[in-house]
């Protein structure tokens, strides 16, 4: 028996060795252990030993089972390793072709920036206003501190419904509806479209936007008006924006200001882009008009504040290095799908 | 505003510096400088010269060649075909290397086999014109004047006087005052801490009374605050000398005549607006500043004939009208060549009225430019005398004794409470009073007891503001310091504007790209969209004054936008378009002086691959997205801007959630859209009203579910949502869910039925749904299908 198992032992790494599939793996288990297997039929036999013999010729068969066992268990793991690799090799693709999604929407380029500003101006404790493009002239230019034949309507051509309704020129009159309804403090930006009656070229529309902003509390000072527009020039442009208040002149603000970014391309120096100056200007500004606050029945003695007013499509167009205004209307998806 | 830089320095003096500075530094306190111009910055090598012989060209009738000392060793021959010369001609001279105006170079060269070393050049070539120096012809070689300098060599910008270095300032509407060369002198003295000296004009007179030759009455002193005139007698009407006809040029006025250019001259020193009658074209010698007749007419000095309103103000003599005040004078009374006595009108007109008259005529004038921003009637004596004293030093006539005025203007002086600690705290800063009141009174601002009294021309201060702001901009506004805000606030967006952003991301992430029209329209567009004739929505906010008829009123609804964006993309051959706008329809509202705006979310679409479902699943998408849940879907048979049989209509109660179809093929080919195309608009408000704002929890469901397929057969125009609604209410709640998996129509179906397929899962909360309870939800189904007609498919 002893030379039974030793060669059963042999046959079995050999034909192990040889098998090629799982499948033909598993029929040599059977074959070699199974209930009416070789091993199985040898143990059937064991009554026959001696007793002597019984202990040795069982441990032997016990030696020679599992080691037949674990070299089916090796001889499993390499082939299911080899028909993997077989496998794996069979399925290569062409990773370069293109991924399948579906088509993605674009941002139109001044919901772009104008979310990204929105979003500085909250995170400064700002709301968001709103108030109609249809406006009452009175809230477009009475309120503000621009009576009728007040030279300063000629700066802004107007679009009349009549007399009394204009497509506002600007986004200021929320200034005057937000202080109607609510009482300092306030902080408000009023983003939205804006009317002036140009003709359609490469830098004027008829409709632009604009985005208004309103601070109105006790000790609001320039200084404040200074830091705030600062930080929000120094996070929409970078930390290394320089800019400069200049004075200037709006009716429904004093003193007032226009601020200047210095120019990307020259930094200062003076090019085509910012006309030699070294300096573009990018909103105007100023401490709000103690009479429009009057107006609005807050006390100019007790409370002060600051607005201010941003050009929505300039700041987009050198942001995306865009020259011409009518892109943002003509809606060519050629255009849009670059956003 | 352009202003000569020797005009300014007449009243203040200025050390050297660049342009460039002299822009910063006055740009920064106030006067914004737009730009510079070195006048004859684009000549270069040409200068004086002399003929000194004039022969024959060898080879050329029609050419001359000149020996020309032009301040060098030895003179220089020059091939010209001019005809204006004589020996002894000063003419400037081009030398080799030269340039001049427009990029032209000049170099030697040999012109018909004599070589010419240079170019004698005309007026024209120089850049100026013959208003610059009168009696200097154009076709031909500029022979300099005795009012040139005949020094041989010299650079002729300098000898005949284009080297001026000229500013152009944009001055805001609340400073008239600085329309004028003074004005800027001013603010340029303050800016650079340097005196500035205003000379008190004086007129040596001597040639009768005036008063005896003319009255002055107002008859309309709300409109007219101040009226002063001066005569003067014997006019001598000739060019202007050199200097005066430079500084008008460089400020960008051409030179006329002595007595033209005296107004001009003031009219831009003072900043005050001059006019000149001719005495002896006067009806009667009585000016009345009045009011028009309505119905009065005058013939302008452009010739035009204007009919006047009883809201103008006129300057009239007994009869008629002779100006329109601060407007234009009248043709028939302005001062011509063989006028002998004028009358010099310096006056205050009323800034708006000057302002309505002005647009109601149609003729904004540099001067009613000036008067309608309010002038300063204290400024129109210096302005008259300094007329006068020009007319003297030109000898231009004989001016007459006496000023004949009237002056109704209000002579109370601003004053303001100084309030230091108020400026200091209102600005961010803390500068001494006492640098407060010097900037002040460096501006010309009185400082007495704790009040600061506005100089006259100073119209714009008002309140402390305005004086903060003189503190602020002379002080500097970018010494002010940067501080943040006092105090907390919560910023954020409302719950309506959060929606609006949500709107935005999932129209973004289904695939639409974001548009943005033009919220006005051509009225033609409701007839494109097949809009009938008798519809509400044909009643629009209308422009009165529109760029034109295709912007000329306001949407009420955003469908033809859409419609333009789908047809400019086909026509730009984008082969597909998936669009969409959170656009504003404008809708007049009975008994509201404003429209309702209201908002609506629009989608377009086309492309291959795309149909109706297509679109209705961006809207389906986009309302599941919005937690919008609750809303039926009906077939819009009606919709005239829709193809009858692809158009939906989604409804919650009786309201109009929105609409989504095909457009009808008439509009999409009135918009050049060459395929088919979808369009969705859905009612931003109901959306919002009526999403569910509040998410709970369900539970995981905890016994499993049973799926069973039903496939039907039943007429053709039973809408699906019909049968699915049929076996929800029979099956009851524990359907979970019920799928549309299968249309047909064909083969094995008879001709007008169709064959619908339904996947169903059945599920419990509260047990294992057994094969009884699941067939017998299935029969109740099956019940209720066949009572409208649909049975199960065999």
């Amino acid at each position: 028996m002893r030379e039974k198992l030793e060669s059963i032992r042999e046959i079995a790494k050999s034909r192990l060795q040889e098998v090629k599939d799982r499948k033909a793996l598993d029929g040599l288990r059977v074959y070699f252990l199974g209930k009416k297997g070789e091993l199985t039929s040898i143990l059937k036999q064991m009554g026959k030993l001696s007793p002597e013999e019984r202990p040795i010729i069982g441990q032997l068969a016990n030696e020679v089972r599992s080691e037949i066992e674990s070299f089916i268990e090796k001889r499993g793991q390499q082939l299911k390793e080899e028909e993997q690799n077989a496998r794996l090799a069979a399925e290569c693709i062409d990773v370069t072709m293109p991924g399948k999604h579906n088509a993605l929407g674009h941002k139109h380029p001044l919901s772009v920036v104008l979310e990204e500003m929105e979003e500085i101006f909250i995170g400064m404790g700002f709301d968001i206003a709103e108030g109609p493009e249809v406006e009452l002239d009175y809230y477009n230019f009475e309120a503000l501190n621009i009576p009728k034949n007040h030279p300063a309507r000629d700066t802004q051509d107007t679009f009349y419904i009549d007399d009394n309704i204009v497509l506002r020129t600007q986004t200021s009159p929320v200034q005057i509806r937000t202080m109607e309804k609510r009482k300092p403090p306030i902080r408000i930006i009023a983003p939205g479209r804006v009317y002036r009656s140009d003709a359609v070229d490469a830098t004027h529309s008829p409709l632009f936007h604009q985005i208004e902003g309103l601070v109105v509390d006790k000790g609001i000072t320039m200084a404040d008006l200074k830091g705030t527009l600062e930080v929000f020039v120094r996070r929409l442009y970078g930390e290394d924006a320089q800019v400069r208040f200049r004075p200037h002149h709006f009716p429904f603000t004093e003193p007032s200001a226009e601020v200047d970014i210095q120019c990307f391309a020259c930094h200062g120096e003076g090019c085509r882009l910012c006309k030699g100056e070294g300096w573009i200007e990018i909103l105007g500004c100023g401490m709000v008009h103690p009479k429009v606050l009057s107006i609005c029945d807050i006390d100019p003695e007790e409370y002060s504040g600051f607005a201010f007013g941003i050009g929505l499509e300039r700041v987009v167009m050198r942001r995306f290095n865009i020259n011409d205004l009518r892109l943002f209307y003509d809606n060519d998806l050629r255009f849009l799908s670059q956003f | 505003m352009k202003i000569s830089t020797k005009w300014m320095h007449d009243f203040v003096q200025l050390e050297d510096m660049s342009p460039r500075a002299f822009s910063e530094a006055l740009t920064m306190s106030g006067s914004k400088v737009e730009g510079y111009e070195q006048e004859g910055s684009e000549i270069e090598n040409v200068v004086v010269g002399q003929v000194l012989s004039i022969s024959p060209h060898p080879n050329a009738d029609k050419l001359v060649v000149c020996s020309v000392d032009v301040g060098q060793d030895s003179p220089i021959a020059i091939v010209t075909g001019a005809t204006n010369l004589t020996e002894g001609d000063y003419v400037p001279v081009a030398l080799h290397g030269s340039k001049l105006p427009g990029g032209v170079n000049i170099k030697k060269g040999k012109l018909r086999g004599v070589e010419s070393q240079g170019m004698m050049c005309g007026i024209e070539e120089l850049g100026l014109t013959t208003n610059d120096f009168p009696g200097v012809i154009a076709d031909g070689i500029f022979i300099l004047t005795d009012e040139c300098d005949h020094t041989l060599g010299m650079d002729i910008k300098k000898a005949i006087g284009l080297d001026d270095m000229v500013f152009d300032f944009e001055i805001t509407s609340n400073r008239p005052d600085c329309l004028s060369i003074i004005g800027l002198a001013r603010e340029a003295a303050v800016t650079f801490h340097k005196p500035f000296a205003l000379p008190k004009p004086e007129v040596k007179g001597g040639h009768g009374d005036a008063a005896e030759l003319l009255n002055v009455k107002i008859s309309a002193p709300d409109l007219c605050y101040r009226y002063a005139a001066r005569v003067v007698k014997n006019v001598r009407v000739a060019p202007s000398p050199r200097w005066m006809r430079e500084r008008l040029r460089a400020c960008g006025v051409r030179p006329i005549n002595n007595i033209v250019d005296i107004t001009n001259y003031v009219m831009l020193e003072y900043g005050q607006p001059m006019h000149a009658f001719d005495y002896n074209l006067m009806a009667g010698h009585n000016i009345d500043a009045r009011r028009a007749v309505d119905g009065e007419t005058i013939t302008t000095l452009d010739g035009v004939e204007r009919t006047l309103t009883s809201d103008m103000l006129v300057i009239a003599d007994d009869q008629k009208p002779m100006a329109v005040a601060g407007v234009m004078g009248g043709e028939f009374s302005s001062i011509f060549d063989n006028t002998t006595t004028i009358v010099f009108e310096s006056a205050c007109f009323s800034g708006p009225s000057v302002r309505v008259t002005a647009k109601k005529l149609g003729m904004r004038t540099e001067s009613s430019g000036r008067f309608e921003k309010g002038l300063d009637p204290e400024n129109c004596i210096p302005a008259l005398e300094r007329a006068c004293q020009l007319v003297e030093l030109l000898d231009a006539g004989d001016v007459c004794d006496g000023i004949v005025e009237v002056d109704c203007s209000d002579k109370t002086p601003r004053s303001i409470p100084l309030d230091a600690e108020w400026i200091n705290r209102f600005l961010g800063i803390q500068i001494p009073e006492q640098d407060m009141i010097d900037i002040l009174k460096s501006l010309e601002f009185k400082v007495e007891n704790g009040q600061v009294i506005a100089p006259s021309f100073r119209s714009d201060i008002e309140c402390k503001a305005d004086i903060a702001e003189e503190i602020a901009r002379f002080y500097g506004y970018n010494k002010i310091p940067s501080t943040t805000i006092r105090g907390s606030a919560q910023g954020g967006y409302t719950l309506e504007q959060q929606f609006k952003r949500s709107v935005n991301t999932a129209m973004l992430a289904l695939g639409y790209s974001e548009v943005s029209t033009y919220s006005f329209i051509s009225p033609k567009e409701y007839d494109r969209i097949r809009m009938p004739a008798d519809s509400d929505l044909r009643r629009s906010v209308v422009i009165a004054n529109p760029l034109g008829e295709d912007t000329s009123i306001m949407r009420t609804t955003a469908l033809p936008s859409m419609c333009q964006v789908l047809g400019n993309n086909f026509a730009d051959r984008n082969l597909s378009a998936a669009v969409y706008e959170l656009a504003t329809e404008y809708i007049p509202q009975e008994g509201q002086a404003l429209p309702l705006e209201k908002k609506c979310v629009i989608l377009g679409q086309y492309g291959p691959e795309v149909d109706f479902y297509s679109i209705k699943g961006a809207v389906e998408g986009l309302l599941e997205s919005l937690r919008v849940t609750e809303y039926d879907v009906t077939a819009a048979k009606d919709e005239p801007a829709f193809h009858p049989g692809r158009c939906a209509k989604l409804t919650i109660g009786d309201k109009q959630l929105g609409i989504v179809g095909e457009l009808h093929p008439l509009v999409q080919e009135a918009y050049g859209i060459g395929s088919r195309a979808y369009v969705a608009m859905l009612d931003f408000s109901l959306m919002y009203e009526n999403h569910v704002a509040d998410i709970q929890y369900k539970p995981l469901p905890r016994f499993p579910a049973v799926t069973r397929d039903l496939a039907l057969v039943c007429d053709d125009n039973i809408p699906v949502l019909t049968l699915q609604n049929t076996i929800r209410k029979a099956a009851g709640q524990r359907l979970e869910k019920l799928e549309l998996f299968d249309v047909y129509k064909g083969k094995q179906i008879p001709e007008g039925k169709k064959s619908v397929a339904f996947s169903l899962l059945l599920r419990s909360h509260d047990s294992t749904l057994t094969d009884a309870e699941c067939d017998s939800m299935i029969q109740k189904a099956i019940k209720a299908l066949h009572e409208i007609g649909a049975e199960l498919r065999s």
